[in-house]
């Protein structure tokens, strides 16, 4: 093995020579030659770590932790010759160098280094990797990796002085089916072409513009269907206490918060007692959190709530200072700062779609969001206790005297409005910080998409939580996020000088008693 | 037969009432200023700066009490005129440091400096004069009443419809405030003044002298309120509080009664924050935080609300207790404090101490067989509150 | 008022082809309706039959989806809120006595006059003997002069209904709408009561709905019966309620 005298060590003694000229050919040969220390080699040499004795035309390269090992051999030396300097670089050798790099780890066995290597050379367009770039083109199984070498070979074609015109064309039309901005970003920056080539990539351009316009759209509507669907979850429960029942419950931010401190807890425990069930967590944690916040809810309606029918502003001002009791409460009991929640691993991670990132955690809380919705339209229309719900609601007095306890609708119904908050509160542990705070930064936006959407009427409240999301997300890029926070406040506020019972708003005698 | 509506509005309680603030006015600065410090009488100066913030809270409570307790108008969001006001005077202050800043630029505040900015911002002009910053103190939050109140009460949003927006309106300014580039010093709002008028801030004759005009503005502020609610207009705001679409028919134009008082009552909050910032040195975004404006109608709500009295009254007692429990070892508890107080008032004592102690003092008046007295204590309109306002 | 005026009818209330629905409940259908100037009319009907309705569309409370309401022949009331109506003359006793509870029967009475009703005038209200006259009239004429600094709250139920007429007396205007008069009164107070319509009626128009037959037969006036939000018969009380119609669906036999 040590007899290596061959082409690579000659290639290696050329760094000795000290020309610049000798260097380059030197890094073009070692990264050609497929030596495991190829790469080494010109990462020293790109860090000023390559040394070169020029009497011996011995190379050695200084590892970062201080070590130093001959560069053709890689065996430990004790000390560098006395007369060893470092091979020198100008500005051109480092692109070369840099350009060496990308290439040798396009031959790289991990597919992610391949890929990313493929990128890069996308990006640098580096014309003395072109036989590099064919050759792992021709080797490569996977799909998306032999795309990108495709794509890297069409930069590199695209930019390469003396190839014909009909290639050219053909690596237009590579770039152009990428299709994203760093297509753009090469087509737009072509320079000097033939009129036949310059035209292809124009048109180009204004296709991936277009392309690229369309999905930014998608991209909003995405990122609003998400934060619709979070507004939706935090609101839900309050359309049920505030929209049914007429209670302003200003503490239902701390039933999410309770929610997902209940998730944090049920974490906990399975963490320390059974971490394999840890996928399971939120499945535990749903039920549960259910449970807690529906008990404390129904707790709150029997001590506090059922007292204040009737004085919708005292039911505010006290459930207000319920919640600053619920607040300190958990603060006292879970410290001030925030607390780990962890995502269960069907939860992680993200997957492309077109040219846009969808992350599973939201993709599931919209779909979860969307069952809660179902599942409680279901319950109010096809249960016993919907439909005392709905009589309740209807005509109170009526409904008491057919016999259907009110008291015990108005707890039960509380409970349910404040359960909901309490599964909402898993959703979000799942995307914000777990805190005391928490609940306090979904309360406003709750009551907004409440009484934007029209009170008394779940359906609405869907509308008006999507509406919003869109909306936001939409006017952030042009107006900035907080900016944008302001003027859907804003347009609210003026929504409801407009329509003052929202969007689905219900008509008629009954409405104005 | 009726007598001047001024005279009208100053019945023994209220008198008693002006007279204990204008007592307390006087003596406090000047125990303060006159008697050697360590003296058990003295006043100390932290505690003039103190009490002065208490009279400026009880400022803001009367303004929310004329809205709420008369009118039934419970607004969230009325920090955000006292910080409003808190603001124009904020930049007055600003403008007075001149070139004894950290950057020390004649014109421009340090915050703006270190922006980058090169100019002062066109809204900023005129704040150098005492007199055009006063009259902001008045016209930006009475402005701003007037639009929201326009829109709100022309449209008929009523009740916690119009509570909610109250507070989306003062979040909304709360964000704007916290943007550096919206021009009013971002996070750390305005701060490190020195002079008012050309005297020191800092010194005890200013001090003594800023806790006088409070207490000289809560005994306006009183007055107008008694003058307001003792008039035919204070009866017409309780028709409107009590059964508001009734009043309709009788021909009155309710939108234009709630607008008067709730921008009156905006220009009261924006005085009480120009005259808490030099006395605590500071205002920041922080102000707009919907709790404070929450906090604000539980003061109201303690002391008693449609009662006047007892709102100034709640402000300083709920102020003081903050003050105690939050200095000492029971400092972690406050909130639990706080919370449980918005509780057991609404629950336990919903008119409040004023207004369960006038209960309490026409029952014992009337049983001792003195027709006078329950005619008295009408006169103050303040009555149950209807419960399905 | 001008002789040459555009009077489209002599009629002081005028309603023709009212509709209002309520998503999707027709509340009112093709209503058409006169009141002559000085007349007094009871409004008879079963429940739901849209008399209320009627008073809200009066009133401004409620608009109209089409048809034409027209005061004095000449004011289309769709158009103008409720304030601005009840400046122009139309007063309305609610269904549900509805009295200021928080203030005193003379207080009740002073808001309900109708002088300057601007922010300005009630703020420097200094109030006249006139003024006072006139309260003390009215006091008299619902009999609650003993009562006057009691607050409204404290009252009886006949004694609301009956201050509540007398806030209509004090705002004087030229067409009074009275909902349910005697709901809860005494046969006794139920007679004063028709006595006081009649003499109120002697300058002024009235519109009154009520269920009592007894009342509505000793007012001896014009009937109109109320069904599904239209007129089902018009005429003397007697013959209304030999209509076989009204029979069916609101008397019974």
């Amino acid at each position: 093995m040590p007899a290596l005298a061959g082409p690579f060590e000659d290639s290696v003694a050329k760094f000795a020579n000290d020309e610049f000229s000798d260097t380059e050919a030197a890094i073009g040969e070692v990264a050609a030659s497929g030596n495991a220390l190829a790469s080494p080699i010109i990462s020293a040499l790109q860090d000023g770590r390559l040394s070169a004795d020029p009497d011996s035309k011995k190379v050695f390269i200084t590892q970062t932790d201080g070590k130093i090992v001959d560069a053709t051999t890689g065996a430990a030396v004790d000390k560098l010759p006395d007369n060893a300097a470092a091979v020198r670089l100008n500005n051109r050798l480092r692109r070369t160098v840099e350009a060496a790099l990308g290439g040798l780890t396009l031959l790289s066995p991990d597919p992610a280094k391949r890929l990313a290597a493929a990128q890069s050379v996308f990006k640098s367009h580096e014309e003395n990797l072109l036989p590099t770039v064919e050759s792992a083109l021709a080797k490569e199984s996977v799909k998306p990796i032999k795309q990108a070498f495709a794509e890297a070979r069409a930069a590199i074609i695209l930019f390469k002085p003396d190839a014909s015109d009909s290639d050219k064309l053909d690596a237009v039309a590579v770039v152009k089916a990428r299709g994203d901005q760093e297509a753009l970003a090469l087509l737009t920056g072509l320079g000097d072409q033939p009129p036949l080539v310059a035209k292809a990539a124009a048109s180009a351009v204004s296709a991936i513009q277009s392309n690229l316009a369309m999905w930014s759209m998608v991209q909003n509507a995405w990122y609003g269907l998400s934060l619709g669907s979070v507004l939706l979850l935090a609101a839900i429960g309050l359309a049920i206490t505030f929209g049914v029942m007429g209670v302003i419950n200003m503490a239902h931010g701390e039933m999410v918060m309770i929610g997902a401190y209940t998730t944090f807890v049920v974490q906990e425990v399975i963490r320390t007692r059974y971490p394999a069930l840890f996928d399971y967590s939120l499945l535990i944690a749903v039920p549960l959190a259910f449970l807690v916040a529906g008990f404390i809810g129904v707790l709150i309606e029997r001590t506090i709530i059922r007292f204040l029918y009737g004085r919708p502003l005292e039911t505010l001002l006290a459930t207000w200072g319920l919640s600053l009791v619920l607040q300190q409460a958990v603060r006292t009991a879970f410290g001030p700062t925030n607390r780990e929640v962890g995502n269960p691993s069907w939860m992680s991670g993200a997957f492309e779609l077109g040219q846009i990132t969808i992350t599973y955690n939201r993709l599931w809380i919209l779909c979860f969001t969307l069952a809660v919705f179902a599942i409680l339209l279901a319950m109010l229309r096809y249960t016993a206790l919907g439909l005392e719900m709905r009589a309740v609601t209807q005509n109170r007095r009526m409904a008491a005297s057919m016999g259907i306890a009110t008291s015990r609708v108005d707890a039960l119904t509380f409970g349910l409005g404040s359960g909901i908050a309490g599964i909402a509160g898993v959703a979000l542990s799942q995307i914000d910080n777990v805190s005391p705070n928490l609940g306090q930064s979904y309360i406003i936006d709750s009551f907004m998409v409440v009484v934007f959407g029209g009170v008394g009427n779940l359906w609405g409240t869907l509308v008006g939580a999507f509406t919003l999301g869109i909306a936001n997300k939409f006017l952030e890029p042009v107006a900035g996020a907080v900016l944008g926070k302001i003027a859907i406040l804003v347009l609210i506020i003026l929504f409801i000088q407009k329509r003052p019972r929202g969007l689905f708003a219900l008509k008629g005698r009954a409405v104005e008693a | 037969m009726t007598p001047h509506i001024l005279t009208r509005s100053l019945d023994r309680a209220a008198t008693a009432f002006i007279l204990i603030v204008a007592a307390v006015g006087v003596l406090i600065p000047l125990s303060n200023l006159l008697l050697p410090q360590g003296s058990m009488f003295q006043v100390p100066t932290y505690l003039v700066a103190l009490w002065g913030k208490y009279v400026c809270y009880a400022i803001l409570a009367l303004s929310i009490d004329l809205i709420w307790g008369y009118c039934g108008i419970l607004s969230l969001g009325h920090g955000a005129f006292f910080a409003l006001g808190g603001y124009a005077m904020g930049m007055y202050l600003m403008r007075q440091i001149g070139s004894r800043g950290v950057y020390g630029n004649p014109i421009l505040p340090d915050f703006m400096v270190f922006l980058n900015w090169d100019k002062l911002p066109w809204y900023w002009y005129g704040f150098d004069k005492f007199a055009f910053a006063a009259l902001m103190v008045l016209l930006v939050p009475g402005l701003l009443a007037f639009c929201f109140g326009w829109l709100a009460f022309r449209s008929r949003v009523t009740g916690v419809y119009l509570s909610i927006i109250t507070q989306a309106m003062t979040y909304a300014l709360l964000l704007a405030f916290f943007r550096n580039d919206f021009g009013f010093g971002g996070n750390n709002g305005l701060t490190d003044f020195k002079d008012i008028l050309g005297f020191n801030v800092q010194a005890e004759g200013t001090r003594a002298a800023l806790f006088l005009l409070s207490c000289l503005a809560l005994i306006i502020g009183f007055l107008i309120c008694r003058t307001i609610v003792t008039s035919k207009l204070g009866k017409v705001l309780i028709a409107v509080r009590d059964a508001e679409s009734r009043t309709r028919f009788l021909g009155y134009r309710v939108e234009s009664y709630k607008l008067f008082v709730f921008t009156l009552s905006a220009c009261m909050a924006g005085v009480a924050g120009a005259l808490y910032v030099p006395q605590v040195g500071i205002i920041n975004p922080s102000e707009f935080a919907p709790a404070n404006s929450i906090e604000a109608v539980i003061w109201v709500a303690v002391g008693g609300r449609g009662t006047l009295i007892g709102a100034a009254l709640g402000a300083v007692v709920v102020n003081y207790a903050k003050t105690f429990f939050t200095s000492g070892p029971l400092a972690p508890y406050w909130l639990f404090m706080l919370g449980a107080l918005f509780i057991l008032v609404t629950l336990l004592l919903p008119k409040g101490i004023v207004g369960t102690f006038n209960s309490w003092w026409e029952t014992s008046k009337a049983t001792n067989g003195s027709p006078d007295a329950d005619s008295a204590a009408r006169e103050d309109g303040v009555g149950a509150p209807n419960p399905a306002e | 008022m001008n002789v040459m005026d555009t009077r489209a009818t002599s009629a002081m209330l005028y309603l023709d082809g009212v509709h209002v629905s309520f998503d999707g409940f027709h509340a009112i259908n093709n209503l058409s309706l006169a009141l002559e100037p000085g007349e007094m009319r009871a409004i008879i009907g079963p429940n739901g039959a849209g008399k209320t309705t009627m008073m809200d569309i009066i009133t401004g409370k409620t608009k109209p989806d089409e048809g034409t309401v027209l005061f004095d022949g000449t004011v289309d009331l769709t158009r103008l809120d409720e304030t601005r109506i009840a400046e122009l003359g139309i007063g309305r006793k609610f269904q549900k006595p509805t009295v200021f509870e928080s203030q005193t029967v003379q207080d009740n009475l002073l808001l309900a006059l109708n002088v300057d009703h601007s922010v300005r005038g009630t703020l420097f209200w200094r109030g006249s003997k006139a003024e006072s006259e006139r309260i003390d009239k009215v006091l008299e004429t619902i009999r609650l002069t003993d009562a006057r600094n009691r607050l409204a709250g404290s009252l009886s139920h006949g004694q609301k209904q009956w201050l509540e007429i007398g806030m209509l007396l004090a705002q004087d205007p030229k067409v009074l709408l009275v909902d349910e008069p005697v709901a809860g009164m005494t046969d006794v107070e139920t007679h004063l009561t028709a006595e006081l319509l009649k003499e109120i009626n002697k300058n002024h128009t009235i519109m009154v709905v009520e269920h009592d037959m007894t009342f509505v037969r000793e007012l001896g006036v014009k009937v109109t019966c109320l069904h599904e939000g239209t007129v089902l018969a018009e005429g003397s009380i007697d013959q209304v309620s030999s209509n076989e119609r009204v029979v069916e669906v609101y008397l019974g036999r």
